[in-house]
């Protein structure tokens, strides 16, 4: 089985600082795998090498069997890699429908054209109305994404990654700063999230990471630490030792 | 009769409605057309000033189309009027006296040097862009001074002849075929912005204002997409820019001076940046302001254009486009309320 998303003796180093160390990992289609590690571990310099942010000092990236490790972010989205942001990235002037048919036309190769208005294609509105309708926010359709509560905008930050229809999808700590009355939302969705999408979770939220998790990379100093399933990940006393204790004294 | 209203009174219930809605023309944009083609017969005496704010009013949509929907800012948008200005100068001296020609081709000249120094202003941040843009001004204006065995330096360019227009129409001393030629061509290019901002392209370019991060990570390529944007708004500037050498038969070094960046500038900031007629607008506002400060304070003039653009930045940020919407908005509420008790 070829796997989805694969890393090859990643490594990444800031002049003497080696923020990724040696990173190699397989993820099979449909996997839903978490990436967590203390503060530090060089869990966003992984994200960002994978999304192209920043380019790897050695090692390579294969996104279903191509290799990915030399193209801008972009040409890496066409090919099937979304991520959402840990702060939401979004466009405050536009209008959720706005925001995601511009996703769609974008992936249907109909976002330059410059003469019919949008709107015009019928079957992209659907699909937007469809896909914010699924993530419940139907209802702030037509306002402007500033003035859209907290926990809307972040089920918006992950829908327009899903308006791609991509094979990888990371979400870089989705639920961030929502407050506990709108965390089940997102919890939802991720958890209706189709199988046919892989799922890499960079996440700090233990609860979180044990409801959706079946893998767990446990990220220190740069380098792969432990990985496994994770119900293993759970009771190995030295990923508690490095990781998991102070959460449980924090909690 | 009923098929006209509804076009007027767009379904804004259903998603693809909310999204055409804005492409849809209103009756007050209708009207405004239709009113600056009568100022040809009711204003004959005015029409030289109408000339000038139909060119500018064409040169502030092309800053409009960068600033105002992509979000670059430019310190040198006079680089592209200029060039357009000499190209058609140039062309109307040697023999090719053909307006409309003329027109094409300057565009298609300062389309040239927006695509080759958009890979200049596309890197780094705005401060680089402002740098870039003022710079690769300067260095026309002084190319323009230097080479003035083409361009006839600081004595400006003389012996310059148009044809008629479209072979029927010829220039007259009052500027009546000039106005109606600017005001033709404005609105022709006003139309195909008009659409092109309310495209999926046009959406997507305010998203790279709003958001570029994201638009990557949407799949776009963002640099690609904005180098066409800044290669068109050259051409509407260089178009603009030719416009004022035919109709005026002379250019001079003027039209690539610093002050030509800063107005337009200012125009746009005035009426409304992000919004077409915040362009048009603007320049009837700014002519009409500069018109009759000039007769009463010639001396001061800019001294009360400097306090209008502090008074509009500081509380009408939308300029006065922005001043329209609130204010219909605030009248639709009240009459709502009103009704509804």
């Amino acid at each position: 089985m070829t796997a989805v998303l694969e890393t090859q003796n990643l490594r990444k180093a800031f002049g003497g600082l080696i923020a990724t160390n040696d990173v190699s990992f397989s993820l099979p289609a449909g996997a839903r795998h978490a990436l967590i590690g203390p503060n530090g571990a060089g869990k966003t310099t992984l994200v960002n090498l994978l999304t192209g942010v920043l380019q790897p000092t050695a090692g390579r990236i294969l996104l279903q069997g191509h290799d990915i490790t030399g193209l801008p972010s972009y040409k890496r989205v066409k090919l099937g890699l979304a991520r959402t942001f840990q702060i939401n990235q979004l466009f405050p002037d536009l209008t959720p429908l706005q925001t995601i048919v511009l996703a769609i036309a974008q992936r249907e190769d109909a976002a330059t054209g410059w003469w019919r208005p949008i709107g015009g294609r019928r079957d992209l509105v659907d699909e937007a109305e469809a896909l914010l309708l699924q993530l419940g926010l139907i209802d702030v359709r037509d306002q402007r994404t500033a003035t859209i509560a907290y926990g809307k905008q972040r089920l918006l930050e992950i829908a327009v990654a899903l308006a791609g229809k991509p094979a990888v999808l990371l979400l870089d700590e989705p639920a961030a700063g929502v407050p506990e009355t709108e965390r089940h939302q997102i919890l939802d969705v991720i958890a209706a999230l189709p199988a046919s999408v892989t799922l890499v979770l960079i996440e700090h939220d233990m609860q979180l990471v044990f409801r959706f998790a079946k893998t767990i990379s446990v990220l220190v100093n740069g380098g792969l630490f432990v990985e496994g399933p994770a119900a293993e990940i759970a009771r190995d006393p030295r990923v508690k030792k490095v990781y998991l204790g102070e959460e449980v004294v924090d909690v | 009769m009923s098929a006209l209203l509804a076009y007027f009174k767009p379904d804004t219930s259903t998603a693809s409605g909310t999204l055409l809605a804005p492409a849809r023309w209103r009756p007050l944009e209708i009207l405004f057309w239709l009113f600056a083609l009568s100022l040809f017969w009711l204003a004959p005496s005015k029409v030289l000033l109408l000339n000038e704010i139909a060119i500018l009013a064409l040169f502030a949509l092309s800053l409009d189309l960068i600033l105002g929907y992509a979000g670059i800012v430019s310190l040198g948008h006079a680089a592209f009027f200029g060039l357009g200005a000499y190209v058609a100068g140039l062309l109307g001296k040697h023999g090719l006296h053909d307006p409309i020609a003329g027109l094409l081709i300057a565009g298609a000249v300062a389309a040239l040097l927006g695509f080759v120094t958009s890979f200049l202003v596309l890197r780094g941040t705005d401060l680089t862009k402002l740098m870039v843009t003022l710079g690769v001004a300067l260095i026309l204006r002084e190319l323009a001074n230097k080479f003035s065995n083409i361009t006839g330096g600081a004595d400006g360019l003389t012996g310059v002849t148009m044809g008629p227009v479209l072979g029927l129409f010829e220039f007259d001393i009052f500027g009546k075929t000039a106005y109606a030629y600017s005001l033709a061509v404005l609105f022709i290019l006003f139309y195909i912005a008009r659409r092109l901002v309310n495209s999926p392209y046009g959406l997507l370019l305010r998203a790279i204002k709003g958001n570029a991060l994201r638009t990557g990570a949407m799949g776009i390529p963002t640099d690609l997409r904005l180098v066409t944007i800044y290669t068109i708004a050259a051409a509407y500037a260089g178009i603009a820019g030719a416009l004022l050498a035919q109709t005026t038969q002379f250019v001079s070094l003027d039209v690539l001076e610093f002050h030509r960046s800063a107005d337009v500038m200012l125009v746009l900031v005035l009426g409304g940046s992000g919004q077409l007629w915040g362009a048009v607008i603007g320049a009837i506002a700014f002519k009409f302001m500069y018109d009759w400060l000039a007769d009463i304070t010639p001396q001061y003039w800019l001294f009360w254009v400097g306090l209008v653009l502090v008074l509009t930045v500081l509380f009408g940020r939308g300029g006065l486009i922005g001043f329209y919407q609130t204010g219909r908005d605030w009248l639709a509420r009240r009459f709502k309320t009103g009704g509804a008790q």
